[in-house]
């Protein structure tokens, strides 16, 4: 393990201040209009001292906590991947001339530090940084690749889960498990605020030895960081069995539970906007009206729309039941076979906004507890 | 000549510019578009696709229509569906495409040597075929017997036509042709594909088929080269279809069951899809 620092929410300013001394555009949690949201802090003050979340199925309320912790919420609905992957990002423009096309320069990756970004969080980069990878050596997301590399990224782990986390079920949390600069751990000892200080990466260990009047842990402390983590690993909201889960969701793609899912979800597309890994999107042609100036835009699309399906004239996935399945089949089972890994992270976003709370750790429970794969119905798998 | 100024962060979303040469009207609602690769380079496989982008308007994927060899110019054989389509049939000689590719796993020509080739084709899905076609063609030593069965819906819709005529006066390669309805001018076979399948001679047991056209003729097909002549799924391939947006594995938009289809495809063996196709909303 690299060296622990320890220090109070001062120290925690002073970090704030050292990256954005060295160039990097800060983002962080911030509570605004009555919700988390992520964006530019320029200290501690920005934090969200003091507040929490209560989740629950299709429930989000901020609450006032009465101490003065730092990172005492969960999650918010955005996700990081708003800055890496914007809902909307233009691709490329050019001119048209007789002579064909030019394409105009791309503009320079922005130079972010990423401030209190959940373990969950950290993983869900690394998903989608697995998804965008190169295979022949241009990268398929060039923006998002360089935006990403240059990226500084200060982790929290997580001692108080939220209603709706199972990230120890998706292996995921409560403590960060590699990919980031620094982590921080908030406890609170003998009353006081501590912060547990340690850095994940050459770039961290760089930004941690020129900060002045960190200290070293006391024992105490180290096993009340520990014991905070251990408490928080067993005190999940909910459980995903992913004991042969892909299988089972593929060998069940003419259950009948779909069709009862579709009677209440409402197609909104929420779970895949909220979502860290959610990664669909579509491309936007616009041309000025003189024909001459075109601008390619990608945006976010989602596999609960219609048009996202379309093809000749109709859509391939006209039931909203076989939207769900594809989307919880990707997530849970498909995007193994993809990417050898589970699209999901366990952070519960998709379940805290769902707005008729549509809980995919008890869809998936349903599905296992009405397999049909050994029954003349489950022949033929979805994949 | 049209210069591509080396975007900072070169994205595999930025196409680039190709010459029309020529624009060749094939049927009422399909045309081909010849095309110059800006430094006369452009490396494919058959089977195929590149994204076509109509300037401002949209991006489509089209599969190449041309030899993989024999010309530095690339045909695209495109049919007139929606906007995009639209706007790259208006496009005239001296106009340019964007174009990004190729992409997709192509049609197995090398895992084919030795073997009968039965290359099955309906309606415009012929224009994907023609590559193999040609290949088979070039390397004619390659292969055992080479069959080419074509269907389309009346013979007014005869893709490639005065061709498909030139293949059936080789001897070296069979080809027959069957339209679903036919005029009192026609003196061909009438009825759908399969049924040719009846009147070429090939060793089931030693050929791939290459299929393409509509999903519920490349079932049928498959289906009965596999139930009539016990061909194993392993030696029939498909071309899908989805509307991909980026061809690269990025969007999400193409996926059937586990597969991109851009990138895993577009080309697969039916074993690999067969059993998707019994699942309504894949």
């Amino acid at each position: 393990m690299s060296e622990m620092y320890v220090s109070g929410q001062s120290g925690i300013g002073r970090l704030i201040q050292a990256l954005a001394e060295s160039g990097h555009r800060v983002i962080g949690p911030v509570v605004r209009n009555e919700a988390l949201v992520y964006d530019e802090i320029d200290g501690v003050e920005d934090l969200p001292k003091g507040w929490t979340d209560l989740q629950e199925p299709g429930r989000y309320r901020l609450e006032q906590r009465g101490d003065e912790k730092l990172f005492g919420y969960v999650v918010g609905s955005a996700s990081w991947k708003q800055f890496l992957n914007p809902p909307e990002t233009v691709l490329w423009s050019g001119t048209v001339s007789p002579d064909g096309f030019m394409t105009d320069p791309a503009p320079e990756p922005p130079k972010y530090a990423f401030f209190g970004v959940r373990p969950c969080e950290v993983a869900a980069m690394g998903v989608l940084d697995t998804v965008y990878g190169s295979d022949n050596g241009t990268p398929s997301m060039g923006m998002r690749t360089a935006t990403r590399e240059q990226t500084f990224i200060v982790a929290v782990n997580c001692v108080e889960p939220g209603g709706n986390c199972f990230c120890v079920s998706m292996d995921t949390g409560p403590a960060v498990k590699g990919g980031y600069d620094i982590a921080i751990t908030e406890i609170v000892h003998n009353g006081n605020m501590r912060y547990l200080i340690e850095g994940g990466s050459k770039a961290g260990a760089k930004v941690l030895e020129g900060m002045v009047n960190l200290e070293e842990p006391t024992e105490a402390e180290l096993e009340a960081r520990d014991s905070s983590l251990a408490e928080a690993a067993a005190n999940m909201g909910r459980t995903l069995d992913i004991e042969d889960l892909p299988e089972l969701l593929k060998g069940n793609a003419r259950n009948p539970r779909w069709d009862s899912i579709a009677e209440r979800c409402l197609a909104c597309a929420n779970c895949t906007m909220v979502c860290p890994t959610c990664f669909c999107n579509t491309v936007d042609d616009n041309l000025s009206l003189d024909g001459t100036q075109a601008t390619r835009t990608r945006k976010w699309d989602s596999c609960f729309t219609l048009g996202f399906s379309y093809m000749h004239g109709r859509p391939m996935r006209e039931g909203v039941g076989a939207r769900y399945r594809q989307w919880i089949t990707h997530k849970l089972a498909t995007w193994v076979d993809q990417f050898d890994e589970m699209g999901c992270v366990g952070c519960g976003r998709c379940i805290t906004w769902c707005p008729v709370g549509i809980d995919i750790t008890h869809e998936a429970a349903a599905i296992r507890r009405a397999d049909l794969r050994d029954t003349p119905i489950g022949i033929g798998g979805f994949a | 000549m049209a210069t591509l100024i080396e975007p900072a962060v070169i994205d595999q979303m930025t196409p680039i510019p190709f010459k029309v040469r020529s624009v060749r009207e094939e049927l009422s609602h399909t045309f081909t578009l010849e095309l110059e690769p800006p430094n006369g380079d452009f490396t494919f496989e058959p089977g195929q696709f590149t994204m076509v982008y109509a300037f401002g308007i949209g991006e489509v994927p089209i599969s190449i229509s041309s030899s993989a060899t024999r010309e530095a110019t690339l045909l695209q054989t495109i049919r007139r569906t929606g906007a995009v389509t639209h706007a790259l049939g208006t496009l005239k000689s001296g106009d340019y495409v964007g174009i990004r590719g190729p992409y997709g796993r192509p049609w197995p020509m090398k895992e084919a040597k030795g073997r009968d080739l039965l290359i099955i084709g309906g309606g415009i899905g012929l224009a994907p075929l023609r590559p193999a076609i040609y290949h088979a063609m070039e390397n004619r030593d390659d292969y055992e017997r080479v069959v080419v069965l074509y269907g389309t819906r009346t013979p007014d819709d005869i893709l490639f036509e005065t061709e498909l005529r030139r293949w059936g006066d080789r001897t070296d390669i069979t080809t027959l042709i069957t339209v679903d309805a036919a005029d009192r001018g026609w003196y061909g076979a009438v009825g759908v594909v399969t049924r040719l399948i009846g009147r070429v001679g090939f060793d089931p047991s030693n050929a791939t088929a290459l299929v393409c056209g509509p999903e519920i003729m490349m079932t049928v097909t498959a289906e009965r080269l596999m139930e009539g002549y016990s061909m194993k799924p392993q030696s029939i391939y498909v071309t899908m279809e989805r509307n991909m947006k980026c061809g690269i594995g990025v969007c999400g938009h193409c996926q059937f069951g586990s597969k991109f289809i851009c990138t895993d495809g577009a080309v697969f063996s039916f074993d690999e899809v067969g059993h998707l196709f019994d699942i309504k909303g894949v």
